[in-house]
């Protein structure tokens, strides 16, 4: 077994620095790595460039790490809920590119599986396409987009264990799987670490190739966004 | 004048058993609650999970358990959970039967705006640009006019597009219609609504053929 476990979450940041361009799972506040994260705003670096469904909101997430300004730029599929991310990119603070969802995980995923590009109909027509090649397949239109480089993936899961494996839970799963080993390091928290062997082969979503280091989260909020509940009747 | 409540009950009607089935946020949302209890559905939401049931008992919300709409909601026996890519897989690939969404803006060639008012609002596309590309069943659930009082279906988007010629149906407050080579051909009318009251509430070309029946719902 090839050891990834990493006794915190500083040594499992080492690394990161100014400038650099980082993916990070979730959707909306639902299995974001909310440990690295609040390491992340600790250390204060910037200029950092994010790759991300959402971003956060304006007290959690990664809105935290943009409160203090350290990104520079944000590629996000929906920014919808977070006030200040909309300000700085209204005011010209934030370069923000917007690209479809499922072009967001298909490019994090071209990455993760050594795929240059890929052409998809997403897109087509419309401002997302301009200045891109395209091409057409079977009488259809296509666009051509290009796998992510990322310096850091950050990404979480339900439990792992000391060789990297991962399995998510709901649908916190989300772009998480898809992230792990599309950067040249993949940062995995979990919310429990069990011993090796503890996990059935059978069930494992990720195998620990793709992750180079991995701790168990000291605490998470979970924080929901929109709590929505039916009447007993 | 149907209001949302009446826009999700007639889209519901276009739901067929063994359909899988993309719901927008908004009124499509709504849909869900309408589909006739003795047909088979699985509700698919983009951020991972097919098989979606009515939200949680008070208590009993899971922040790990939630829709596109981020939303908690519970699931359905036979339920799954995925990823994204493998999400945008079923979409892309045509596996989803129906896909229903909002817009701002349709033109009379099946053209959709609904993701940015440059300037004003920029929330992102979320999922809906991939959706719309692959979809072969569309139907856009919205206003037939904005909160101005002008016309959402018109000869041409003004708004930055997130498809193009990919809508297929509308059901608005007024209408059921139909995108055709020719423009918007009007299908139904909402109960106590006028052909001329639709006629004067729609930018693009309208197409009317004959009696146009009073929507049943």
């Amino acid at each position: 077994m090839i050891n990834k476990k990493v006794d915190s979450v500083q040594e499992a940041l080492q690394g990161v620095q100014d400038n650099m361009t980082f993916m990070f799972g979730g959707f909306g506040l639902s299995g974001i790595a909310e440990n690295s994260i609040a390491e992340l705003v600790k250390k204060n670096i910037k200029g950092l460039t994010c790759i991300s469904n959402n971003a956060g909101v304006d007290d959690f997430g990664l809105g935290l790490l943009l409160h203090q300004k350290q990104v520079k730029k944000m590629i996000s599929s929906y920014v919808g809920e977070n006030a200040e991310f909309e300000r700085q990119m209204l005011s010209g603070e934030l370069d923000v590119e917007l690209i479809p969802q499922g072009t967001l995980a298909e490019r994090c995923r071209a990455a993760q599986a050594g795929f240059p590009a890929i052409y998809t109909p997403a897109g087509y027509g419309t401002e997302v396409a301009e200045g891109k090649e395209t091409r057409e397949f079977d009488g259809k239109m296509y666009v051509l987009e290009h796998a992510f480089k990322a310096d850091f993936a950050f990404v979480k899961a339900w439990k792992g264990d000391a060789a990297g494996n991962l399995i998510f839970k709901g649908t916190a799963r989300n772009f998480n799987p898809n992230m792990c080993g599309a950067a040249k390091i993949t940062v995995a928290e979990v919310e429990e670490l069990v011993p090796v062997g503890a996990l059935d082969p059978n069930q494992i979503h990720i195998p620990g190739i793709f992750v180079q280091r991995i701790f168990q989260g000291a605490k998470y909020e979970k924080r929901i966004e929109q709590r929505t509940v039916r009447q007993r009747s | 004048m149907l209001d949302k409540t009446g826009i999700a009950k007639r889209i519901a009607k276009e739901v067929q058993d063994g359909y899988y089935v993309n719901l927008g946020i908004g009124i499509p949302t709504l849909v869900a609650n309408y589909v006739r209890d003795d047909i088979e559905v699985e509700f698919q939401s983009e951020n991972g999970v097919l098989g979606m049931g009515p939200f949680p008992f008070e208590g009993e919300e899971d922040a790990d358990i939630i829709n596109a709409g981020k939303q908690t909601i519970t699931t359905l026996p036979g339920a799954s959970f995925f990823d994204s890519a493998m999400s945008f897989s079923m979409i892309r690939g045509k596996h989803v039967d129906l896909t229903i969404l909002g817009a701002m803006e349709v033109s009379e060639n099946g053209d959709i705006a609904n993701w940015k008012i440059p300037g004003k609002m920029v929330k992102g596309m979320g999922g809906a640009m991939d959706l719309v590309a692959s979809a072969e069943n569309i139907i856009v659930a919205m206003m037939h006019t904005n909160r101005a009082g002008e016309s959402k279906l018109l000869k041409n988007c003004s708004l930055p597009l997130t498809g193009v010629g990919c809508v297929k149906k509308i059901v608005t407050n007024l209408a059921v219609l139909e995108v055709t080579a020719k423009g918007f051909k009007l299908l139904e009318r909402a109960p106590g609504v006028s052909v001329e009251e639709i006629q004067k509430a729609t930018e693009g070309t309208l197409i009317v053929d004959g009696e146009v029946p009073e929507m049943s719902l």
